[in-house]
């Protein structure tokens, strides 16, 4: 273990907070505690404070990065916890793996997929992450070693998945791998006028393909509202002879500008062109640019300037979906707020138990809003009336703002939740939602 | 697929580096004291590399074992294409210069050891007509300096046995290279504050290591800039630099300041 005085963000980069860190770099080693509160620490990509530690110590797992295991016949991988899934997704998919569940980045940790219990395209097939797990280890600060799975230490299992750290740390992971051919992925491509043709395409395609995210355009208005892009995938059939893939090389945002990029014009502009941008209805492409489309602009998120930005991804049930997201659509335009890349998607039914797991059946909206400070808040916080009235909640791995008492009200397990946490582990999110 | 010996495999640099060899295909004999970390980064490296790696845990303080230790790996891999030497401990400096019994204990780890094992790989490599050797020595070892002369004076007796080393057997088909690495964030250093731009991550030196191979250099210092660095200091004269408590080398940037 080493220390250092760096001071890692969260990916929105907001809030800014004073903590210290600690690298890990033996899973066989026990948590050092001292008088501060400690909270695992992986690739810093999820957006808010569920990440941060402020006043307290981070135990940064990145050291944490060795394989323990693969089974290349079954299809079973276990692996510290600080793995990233880029790397797990570099010795499997030559090998005729993929991860059974990936979020839109590849830049995250074995560990923090599971404490997030993050979902993918293929919700409606597969379920989240934490669904994927066989078993993984559990070392609480003081010194006990818990195997955890859907089958053993159930309780514990159901608390960790999705448990933001909170619980311990996760030594390793063990997961199901699916079979894939090739690397390809068959896309479709499908435009939409509005909500109601997008729930049509849905019923459609959701039985057809097991990849499946939208695009919404959150800047329209009026007769314009909710139209977006279906995109629908799935990994080619073995034969698929493909062209090679263009050389892309990742491309890094150099600096933070002062003041964000992302802004009015910028977003009607790229709004507007990116749906009528001509596209092939249907095609082959590698599956790192249909997963994950971000990951060659290194360092994104400095688009958003010095400020930082909120992400806001809420879900919200069936039977009210279609009016509580019209409402919240013009909301947003109504504030000339909001983002370049909107995204919505159906939840399907399957759940992966963890008490405070995000995934629920519904339709899931995701979008960045530049922090201009108190104005963004308000704007979140009336998205947050609608989500709440209409039963839906908010993803505690995107949050930074959301009040303790809509927290408390999205995840009724919470008060379950409390009795497994470690008593040296907290986070900024979790006082900031247990205060106020 | 070249048979790699790593001795002090479970320094982070050592690390790092293998896995930067597994991924060009490589078969691995790994010596470490640590026997529970040895093992996870054997079935690390087996997992990545898809190939069985040997290996044994020893303490390279006993020189007496490493002829014996040699015969093991040729047995095991059947040939050395590229010995790694990486192993080595950062003696407590103060607690030295009281001790006369710890400093030559750090210099029997850094020095003695490493010189002991080059030398035997050498006379394998000359016998076998071709190999690579490379050991990590360190910045530290160009010039004594009051806050760490122990540590440093062992890597520069290393550093001037391998350049013998690399002019005896120069015209060969044999390499002997020097790694010269700045400040590592590694485990070995985990008292320090790392602050500034002039600390590296193992990584960036396992890539310097792998390129130096290929590349068939004899000195390379790593970062890159720590030539530069090192130049300045090397220069500056004896009556200055032993009254220089600290040379603050001022970055600029991140307010990167740092005492060397």
């Amino acid at each position: 273990m080493s220390r250092g005085g760096a001071l890692p963000n969260s990916w929105g980069r907001y809030p800014s907070v004073r903590q210290r860190s600690l690298t890990l770099r033996q899973a066989s080693d026990p948590i050092q505690t001292g008088a501060e509160q400690v909270l695992p620490f992986g690739n810093g990509r999820s957006y808010g404070d569920v990440c941060l530690n402020d006043g307290g110590t981070l135990l940064l797992t990145r050291g944490l990065d060795r394989f323990i295991a693969f089974d290349p016949t079954m299809g079973i991988l276990r692996a510290e916890a600080g793995v990233l899934l880029s790397e797990i997704l570099a010795l499997i998919v030559p090998q005729g793996w993929f991860l059974p569940v990936t979020p839109g980045t590849r830049f995250v940790t074995l560990g923090g997929a599971v404490a997030n219990d993050v979902h993918g395209k293929n919700h409606h097939v597969a379920g989240s992450f934490g669904e994927q797990v066989r078993l993984f280890e559990l070392l609480r600060s003081d010194g006990t070693r818990l195997l955890c799975g859907p089958e053993q230490n159930i309780e514990w299992f159901r608390a960790t998945v999705g448990g933001l750290g909170l619980t311990g740390l996760i030594a390793w992971v063990e997961i199901q791998l699916q079979r894939i051919a090739n690397p390809w992925i068959v896309v479709e491509h499908r435009r939409f006028a509005n909500l109601h043709e997008f729930f049509a395409l849905n019923d459609d395609y959701e039985a057809r393909y097991p990849y499946i995210v939208s695009w919404i355009d959150c800047a329209a208005a009026g007769r314009t509202l909710g139209r977006g892009l279906y995109l629908a995938g799935m990994h080619a059939p073995p034969g698929v002879v493909a062209p090679a893939p263009p050389l892309r090389r990742s491309l890094t945002v150099p600096f933070t500008p002062p003041v964000s990029w992302v802004n009015k014009l910028s977003v009607h502009g790229f709004n507007g062109l990116y749906y009528h941008l001509p596209r092939p209805a249907r095609g082959l492409t590698p599956y790192q640019p249909f997963f994950y489309p971000l990951d060659n602009l290194l360092e994104w998120n400095r688009l958003y300037g010095a400020r930082g930005f909120f992400q806001y991804q809420c879900v919200i049930p069936p039977e009210s979906a279609r009016d509580a997201l019209r409402e919240i659509l013009a909301r947003i335009a109504a504030s000339g707020q909001g983002s370049m890349l909107a995204v919505l998607k159906r939840f399907g039914a399957r759940t992966s138990g963890g008490l405070l797991s995000f995934p629920r059946p519904g339709v899931t909206l995701a979008l960045d809003f530049p922090n201009l400070g108190p104005t963004t808040f308000a704007l979140l916080n009336r998205l947050d009336e609608v989500t709440r009235q209409a039963g839906g909640a908010v993803y505690p791995a995107k949050d930074a703002r959301m009040s303790g008492d809509c927290f408390r009200h999205y995840f009724p397990r919470w008060s379950i939740f409390a009795n497994f946490i470690d008593p040296c582990f907290s986070s900024s999110f979790w006082r900031r939602v247990m205060t106020d | 697929m070249r048979n790699i010996l790593i001795v002090g495999a479970t320094s982070a640099i050592a690390e790092a580096a293998a896995r930067r060899f597994a991924a060009s295909g490589a078969r691995f004999y790994l010596v470490g004291r640590n026997a529970e970390k040895l093992a996870a980064i054997t079935r690390d490296l087996e997992i990545r590399s898809g190939q069985p790696v040997h290996g044994e845990s020893l303490d390279l303080d006993l020189l007496d074992q490493h002829p014996a230790l040699l015969e093991r790996v040729e047995q095991a891999l059947g040939g050395i294409d590229i010995a790694l030497i990486a192993h080595g401990m950062l003696p407590d400096q103060e607690a030295c210069q009281r001790s006369v019994a710890m400093t030559l204990a750090a210099i029997h780890t850094n020095a003695l050891s490493a010189i002991s094992l080059a030398t035997l790989l050498a006379n394998a490599f000359e016998a076998r007509g071709r190999g690579a050797l490379v050991v990590i020595g360190s910045v530290a070892g160009d010039r004594g300096r009051r806050s760490n002369y122990v540590y440093g004076a062992a890597k520069g007796m290393v550093g001037l046995f391998l350049q013998g080393l690399r002019n005896r057997l120069s015209g060969k088909d044999i390499q002997i290279i020097t790694v010269k690495p700045g400040f590592v964030d590694t485990p070995m250093t985990a008292t320090f504050e790392k602050k500034g731009l002039l600390w590296a991550q193992p990584d960036q030196i396992a890539k310097g290591i792998v390129a130096a191979v290929e590349h068939r250099r004899d000195v390379v210092y790593l970062p890159w800039f720590w030539r530069w660095i090192m130049l300045v200091i090397l220069h500056i004269p004896e009556r200055v630099f032993k009254n220089l408590k600290t040379i603050v080398i001022n970055l600029g940037l991140q307010g990167g300041l740092l005492l060397y």
